[in-house]
């Protein structure tokens, strides 16, 4: 197997806490069983958050609030943390708003 | 004479003699439009309404039907805010029967940029009224009704079941209120169409329509309060929630009209930096949702400022966690400061660049939290506070920052013979009892 490249996006105030930058294009080291979203997620957080967890994780998975879109497409239709991921994909935390 | 009364005798002058103005142009409207005029070709539709809304009938899509169907429409416009303001004014130019305005807030300086309903003679009067006048100036045909109450779940409730609405508008600025909209519009079948905006960034969607998912199908669970960003504290800049609100407007009109291609079950998301619009797929209804699934337990509206632990506002909260000697009133700092003391100011970086007081140093809350920036702090509390005694005066916009940031500094600092003394209502405070040149935001 090799690695994985892929783009992680931020959006709607979640880019705070990786250092204001919206896009990141990596690429995931090789490991022996399938990258799964549940596994990135926690990737993310040792590789790329730059402060507060807790404003990005609960419970093994996203906070309350963020929505996951793989390739544009809510990840609710995609089995969520079980997604395994392909070389290319988009994959975009976005944090919803509230102002007006 | 003082400016207040001169103001007050002023604004008088002005409601009076603007009360004689809209008798006047009462008249010019009547004897220009004459509204008995019956069209000989529409029963529906009189001869100026013909005129004015010819432009959008030519549309296939709207024609004479759509046009009847938006006058023969109720749409229930929330909070007159930067986004229910540009969405009013499209319903309203757009010929929508009949509009009500929902908002408990006042005109303020610091709206202007972004609701443009609202003018400089506006400031102080309830924005449900300025908007009513500029709103039936464009297009007296619409009946406007401006409600100037807050969006609780009992009163909304009763207002939705005396009048039937076509379609609701979310132009609120906080959670709770989005999850109370929600539920209401569920419990009485109404679609709600749903924007939000910050910063450089817009979201859209519909909620609640032709059996695509609601709020709450998407967000169970609401976010954790210090996640949530209020334009006062994140910034807007005042075309986002336009260009939101004015989308919010063309929602409302397909669902009205029955043109296909409404935006329920996807999401637009609008980012202003990069000129770009994202449109998403988002989940589908979920049978197991609260308030819209198969067996609901969600039936009459909760306590939703409970539910989400946030007030239904975007206004601060103040706190008071200091004790009484930890703290100084306005008055009092400005009489006891001198030059050579340190006054720390702990608001974030842009604010303190907009405006702030001479002599003052800056070192936001969240680097205090992350101790950045600290060395020099205590370099700058060695050179000028080395008497036994001698204290740091702490200040931000409101003064809670302020406090939360006492609480660390004394800590951080513990053997350093210097007191941390926060000022009681911070800038804010400062501006209305000491300085009013001193900008509020
Ligand atoms: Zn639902």
């Amino acid at each position: 197997m090799s690695e994985l490249p892929i783009t992680i996006g931020f959006g709607g105030g979640a880019e705070l806490l990786f250092d204001n930058k919206k896009n990141h294009p990596v690429s995931l080291p090789v490991k022996d069983k399938a990258w799964k979203i549940g596994d990135l997620i926690f990737w993310i957080k040792d590789n790329l958050l730059k402060e507060r967890p807790d404003l990005f994780i609960q419970d093994d998975s996203v906070r309350p609030g963020i929505l996951v879109l793989v390739n544009d497409t809510d990840w609710e239709l995609v089995d969520t943390v079980n997604y395994e991921i392909q070389p290319n994909d988009k994959i975009v935390f976005i944090s919803t708003l509230h102002g007006g | 004479m003082n400016d207040e009364t001169k103001i007050r005798i002023l604004q008088e002058e002005i409601a009076s003699l603007k009360m004689e103005l809209k008798r006047k142009e009462k008249q010019l409207h009547e004897l220009r439009f004459n509204k008995n005029l019956k069209s000989p070709c529409s029963e529906d539709l009189n001869t100026e309404e013909i005129a004015r809304y010819s432009r959008q009938m030519l549309i296939p899509d709207i024609g004479v039907r759509g046009q009847i169907s938006l006058k023969q429409s109720k749409v229930l416009v929330v909070g007159t805010g930067g986004l229910g303001c540009p969405a009013a004014l499209y319903l309203a130019a757009a010929g929508v029967g009949e509009i009500t305005l929902i908002d408990n807030d006042e005109v303020d300086l610091t709206n202007l940029h972004r609701q443009i309903l609202h003018t400089e003679l506006d400031l102080g009067i309830k924005k449900v009224l300025s908007a009513f006048d500029t709103l039936t100036s464009i297009n007296s045909n619409v009946k406007i009704v401006p409600v100037h109450m807050h969006a609780d779940g009992t009163s909304l409730q009763k207002f939705l079941e005396d009048n039937k609405f076509t379609v609701v508008i979310d132009g609120t600025d906080n959670v709770a209120t989005r999850y109370l909209l929600n539920d209401l519009c569920v419990i009485n079948d109404i679609p709600l169409v749903s924007g939000s905006a910050l910063q450089m960034e817009g979201q859209l969607t519909v909620y609640n329509f032709n059996k695509g998912p609601c709020y709450r199908c998407l967000f169970p669970v609401p976010p954790p309060p210090e996640t949530v960003t209020s334009c006062g504290d994140g910034g807007v800049l005042g075309v986002v929630p336009g260009i939101i609100g004015v989308l919010e407007a063309l929602e409302a009109i397909k669902i009205i009209t029955g043109i296909s291609g409404v935006l329920s079950g996807r999401l637009l998301i609008f980012d202003g930096s990069e000129a770009t619009f994202h449109n998403v797929k988002l989940r589908n209804k979920n049978n197991n949702c609260e308030v819209c699934g198969i067996a609901p337990i969600i039936t009459e509206p909760i306590d939703y400022e409970q539910f989400c632990g946030a007030k239904a506002h975007d206004k601060v909260e103040n706190i008071n966690i200091l004790n009484s000697d930890e703290n100084v009133d306005v008055t009092d700092f400005s009489h006891k400061f001198k030059n050579n003391q340190l006054l720390l100011d702990v608001r974030p970086e842009l604010e303190y660049q907009m405006c702030h007081l001479p002599n003052s140093l800056n070192i936001p809350f969240s680097s205090i939290q992350k101790c950045k920036d600290l060395n020099d702090l205590e370099t700058e509390i060695m050179e000028k506070c080395s008497n036994e005694g001698s204290c740091v005066y702490v200040i931000c916009r409101r003064g809670n920052d302020s406090q939360r940031a006492v609480c660390q500094l004394k800590e951080k600092f513990s053997s350093l013979p210097v007191k941390f003394i926060n000022i009681k209502g911070g800038l804010h405070a400062y501006s209305k009892l000491i300085d009013p040149s001193f900008p509020v935001y």
